[in-house]
């Protein structure tokens, strides 16, 4: 019985519902992250909303993008963020143990800024619908894309990864130079 | 792979990149600012991956996308050393309260 009902599984549908369960997990943290007001929560749904657009990258063909989006976004960006968090807390904020440690945010011209955005994403939508695409070529079939993407690495785009490089050295470089204590 | 139309990509990264415009303009930390702006940048590459499972023998996307991210983290980087020492000043970072640039 188990194994009928397994032959009878239809792919296409389970993967249309993976996807939409990825794209719900990436909008609804991004709301989440929108409207609520706890600072470190709002860290966290940003956490629902990279791994979500990880989950989208892997129903594109991207596999290596989306490996690295978790280790760089989720391991790198956002530790980083929680750390800036952290460390800029408001010291005058008295609290005793019985109270959880909110660190909170106000909000400013919500309506307008919401108005603004529902506008933006409208107009996109219109964009979308009238561009009438006709695309041209396949689609990536099931085989990796890690060889490819080295193999452009290290030909097409060397110039562009020799420099990028040396960018995120000087950046590295300059954020720990900017940061650094002052002598009194 | 080739089951989901890639309206469904485009509808979700505009939303992404709405979303993220309206917490970058609404929220008054610092912080947070930086979140919106990373909200943004993830749903352009969202758009542009989803463009790139058309263009499978060269995947001109895809490179532009590690390029993006890699930029994405020098500007954390420095954004947030910057708001250490914005910290290290006025003793706090919400954005409406810093009015000099300096003694």
């Amino acid at each position: 019985m188990l194994n009928d009902f397994l032959k009878n599984i239809d792919l296409y549908l389970i993967k249309q519902i993976a996807f939409f369960v990825f794209a719900a997990i990436t909008v609804g943290g991004a709301l989440y992250l929108l409207f609520t007001k706890n600072v470190l929560y709002a860290a966290f749904s940003l956490l629902l909303t990279l791994l979500g657009v990880a989950g989208l990258f892997v129903f594109a063909g991207a596999d290596f993008l989306a490996v690295s989006q978790i280790m760089i976004y989720v391991g790198g960006i956002l530790v980083l963020m929680i750390f800036g968090i952290m460390l800029t807390n408001n010291k005058d904020f008295k609290r005793n143990n019985l109270q959880p440690n909110k660190i909170s945010v106000t909000h400013h011209n919500r309506f307008w800024a919401v108005l603004v955005a529902v506008l933006l994403f409208l107009g996109f939508l219109k964009m979308i619908f009238e561009a009438n695409f006709h695309i041209i070529g396949k689609q990536i079939h099931n085989s990796s894309t890690v060889r490819q993407i080295g193999v452009q690495l290290m030909t097409d785009y060397v110039f562009a990864f020799e420099v990028i490089g040396i960018f995120l050295l000087a950046a590295l470089i300059g954020a720990v130079y900017i940061a650094k204590k002052e002598k009194a | 792979m080739s089951i989901i139309p890639i309206y469904n990509y485009l509808i979700i990264s505009a939303l992404l990149f709405s979303i993220g415009m309206a917490v970058a303009v609404t929220k008054r930390n610092a912080v947070l600012i930086l979140m919106g702006i990373e909200l943004m940048l993830n749903g352009i590459n969202l758009n542009l991956v989803a463009f790139s499972q058309y263009d499978p023998n060269r995947l001109q996307g895809q490179m532009f996308v590690l390029f993006v991210i890699v930029i994405a983290a020098a500007e954390v980087t420095v954004a947030l050393a910057i708001i250490l020492k914005i910290y290290d000043y006025f003793k706090n970072i919400d954005l409406g309260g810093l009015n000099q640039l300096k003694k």
